[in-house]
């Protein structure tokens, strides 16, 4: 195995609280040492990265890939290239394959088809309930050892609160983390959009802020009583993190997400029946986005997600209401979560933070860090290298994006994964 | 925001989607050149010679009789070929999509496309994926808009009243679920009138209707108090089933309009519904039939309105050709 001296970078590891022009040595697929050549350490290779950032490999808490099921959106080895390019090493994907995560062959199958491409570790998150059906428990234990890092039943409603109940307590007992998507499935109805001023002036059917918050008080509740872990995904309104900030501090360890568009985007951006701006949960009000952008900087949100959803370009071309909710965001998650720095809201370590060390510790695993002795997981990029985008040029087959155009100035330039260099970007023309 | 869609540079309609975006003196072009067709239908010959050659694709992609019957015969009178194409929904959702129903319309050289659709923004998703020369008219998408409905409203209006500014305009019922009454109000608060109410149960008002520019009232005696202009809107049969209003009984008594209720507006104010009417729950026969209505004006003056809108966005398109 390659035996590497990046050499000369900006080493920012936040879980360390590091952040120094150094050296980083690798062998073995792993971090040896930063700083000094370690004692009789001898590189194959040599990256010199002067002026770059050298941190951990990003950790995505939540990415489709499509595979089992909706190979004409996009497939595991499509979206792994397109991870491996934004500098994502580890990442989640969530049960909505068809068949859906809930039994170990399809975990087999789908770390199986991401090991044989390589390019990037992926983590399936199982299924809650069979089939998603929202009636009858998974096999929870068999979806924990064939390696599922939580279980959720994505926004797809359960059948009572008694099951939800049962669901968690069940998980609890095998030490299983529930990752909750907050949406009361009869306050969301059809809605799709928020549920507000552009709602009542475009006539498009509205999911009101109440369908998450009275989730989040619902799941709290449970939450309290079963005892188990349990993350929170894509919070979306202030109501919802003031709720989960409230918790908090009266002691309940619960965390939670929010993914990158939802921190730049508001229901304004769907004016115009912009089928690219359609997510779920919905781009909701300035004053809630602003909220989302200050508990990222308390904490009260733990990590950003790119909240990954590839979709075929017919999928977007239909009248808004009839169009898949969505956005093709892996590579834009590292951008857009570096311009709360530009905006000066973080600094780049604390921002790095949300996409390493602290997805990381949702998950409960040792990634995200460079600390000697970790698993060589490291991301390269150049803070200043300015791009547009342009969705014509995206890895994924995901075209599509509501970002088209955005000038972004950090460009991942190299990454790799357990010491192997899975991307080099190519050098400008 | 359908300013620079539905707008050319030159401020000439290119497609007509939506009353929002358009200004005062737009609103007023159509109404005039409305009125220049108006006398049409009173001739033994009820054709112009237009647009002879065009042809006109009615595309209703739900259910409609008026509306779709009007846009027929306001095309027929400017001397253009029509096509009647009804497409349930669910038939488009099990094959072929929307966007293929188009570029096969396209490919059999239409002019212009009238298309009403259940889906909110479906005429701005048509004209969007257009081919340059046609011109798309929104004849009512989901929720959101039904511009030609408001503008024969406004003509009724201005032919009655007159004048905009002293009016006081009240909307009465499920103004959450009315594409007629979003596109009332952008024409109404546009047109400069003094003041546009609402009412409704809480449970048929959106989420932030104020800030359309309305006054709320939940109250119908204080609604229509002074009022010189009094719609009714059409309550679908779906929304009678216990969700949102507990019966069309209860409804009635609270918001349906009669003589009694309607003592409180000012004596020469008009009533205007949008139809088909639903008597016994909107309003009652005495109300509709009576002199104050004018609800059978509003379906005459239809013609003359979509008359209007369809020779400007064909204008709009021959002299783009014609540069």
């Amino acid at each position: 195995m390659t035996r590497w001296q990046i050499a000369g970078g900006r080493v920012i590891d936040p879980a360390e609280g590091l952040d120094r022009v150094t050296d980083l040595w690798l062998a073995d697929g792993r971090v040896v040492a930063l700083g000094d050549r370690p004692d009789g350490f001898t590189a194959d290779r040599v990256l010199e990265v002067p002026g770059q950032v050298v941190c951990p490999g990003l950790v995505d808490l939540s990415a489709s890939l499509r595979e089992p099921g909706h190979e004409h959106k996009a497939s595991i080895a499509s979206e792994a290239a397109a991870a491996a390019a934004s500098g994502i090493t580890t990442l989640c994907c969530p049960p909505d394959t068809d068949p859906v995560i809930d039994t170990p062959a399809v975990v087999d199958l789908v770390r199986h088809r991401a090991a044989s491409v390589g390019r990037v570790r992926v983590l399936p998150i199982g299924a809650l309930t069979q089939e998603l059906d929202g009636e009858r428990l998974s096999e929870m234990a068999a979806l924990k050892d064939a390696g599922c890092v939580g279980v959720t039943n994505l926004r797809r409603p359960v059948r009572d609160t008694q099951l939800l109940r049962h669901a968690m307590a069940y998980a609890a007992t095998f030490d299983l983390t529930v990752f909750l998507h907050p949406d009361e499935p009869w306050l969301r109805g059809d809605g799709c959009i928020h549920e507000g001023e552009v709602s009542a002036r475009l006539g498009l059917t509205g999911i009101p802020v109440v369908a998450e918050t009275v989730a989040v008080a619902r799941d709290l509740a449970l939450i309290a009583h079963t005892g188990v872990r349990a993350h929170f995904c894509r919070l979306s309104t202030a109501a919802a993190v003031a709720q989960v900030a409230a918790a908090r501090a009266a002691g309940l360890p619960v965390t939670a997400d929010v993914c990158a568009h939802q921190l730049h985007l508001t229901e304004m951006d769907v004016s115009d029946f912009d089928s690219l701006c359609h997510v779920q949960p919905p781009l909701r009000t300035q004053r809630d986005r602003d909220a989302l952008r200050s508990a990222v900087v308390e904490g009260t949100l733990d990590a950003v997600c790119s909240d990954h959803q590839p979709h075929e370009a017919e999928a977007k071309l239909a009248p808004l209401p009839e169009t898949e909710p969505g956005i093709s965001a892996l590579e834009t998650l590292l951008p857009l979560t570096l311009r709360l720095v530009e905006d000066g809201l973080l600094d780049l370590p604390s921002a790095l933070g949300l996409l390493t060390a602290k997805p990381a510790g949702v998950i409960g695993l040792p990634v995200g860090t460079l600390r000697p002795g970790s698993v060589g997981d490291v991301c390269i990029f150049d803070p200043d290298r300015p791009w547009h985008l342009d969705p014509t040029r995206l890895l994924s087959r995901g075209r599509n994006t509501p970002f088209a155009g955005w000038a972004f100035a950090p460009r991942v330039t190299h990454t790799l994964l357990g010491g192997v260099l899975v991307h080099v970007l190519e050098p400008a023309p | 925001m359908s300013g620079s869609l539905q707008v050319d540079a030159g401020g000439r309609l290119r497609h007509f989607l939506d009353v929002e975006g358009l200004k005062r003196q737009q609103l007023f072009e159509i109404m005039d050149t409305a009125e220049s067709f108006a006398g049409v239908g009173g001739r033994s010959v009820k054709k112009v010679p237009l647009l002879r050659g065009k042809t006109i694709v009615n595309l209703f992609f739900e259910a409609s009789t008026r509306t779709r019957t009007t846009f027929e015969l306001a095309a027929k009178r400017l001397s253009a070929d029509v096509l009647n194409l009804n497409v349930s929904t669910s038939a488009t959702t099990k094959g072929e999509s929307l966007l293929d129903t188009l570029r096969n319309l396209e490919a059999m050289q239409a002019d212009m496309f009238v298309v009403r659709h259940s889906g909110s923004g479906a005429a701005h998703f048509v004209a969007r994926h257009a081919a340059p020369h046609v011109g798309v008219i929104n004849a009512g998408d989901g929720c959101h808009a039904h511009p030609t409905q408001a503008m024969l409203d406004m003509f009724t209006i201005r032919r009655i009243k007159g004048e905009f500014t002293p009016l006081t305009v009240a909307i009465v019922g499920d103004i959450l679920h009315s594409r007629v009454a979003r596109s009332q109000i952008h024409a109404l608060t546009t047109l400069g009138v003094r003041e546009v109410r609402v009412i409704a149960p809480k449970t048929l008002l959106p989420q932030g209707v104020e800030q359309l520019g309305v006054r709320v009232f939940h109250d119908i005696v204080e609604g229509v108090r002074d009022a010189d202009v009094i719609i009714t809107l059409r309550l679908q049969r779906e929304r009678m089933d216990g969700r949102l209003l507990p019966s069309k009984h209860e409804y009635f008594q609270r918001y349906g309009l009669t003589e009694a209720n309607l003592a409180t507006a000012r004596p020469d104010a008009i009533v205007m519904h949008p139809g088909p009417i639903n008597r016994g729950v909107e309003l009652d026969s005495g109300t509709a039939d009576g002199p104050r209505s004018v609800i059978l004006q509003q379906v005459t003056h239809g013609i003359a309105i979509r008359m209007a809108v369809i020779s400007m966005v064909m204008a709009s398109h021959t002299t783009e050709a014609g540069r």
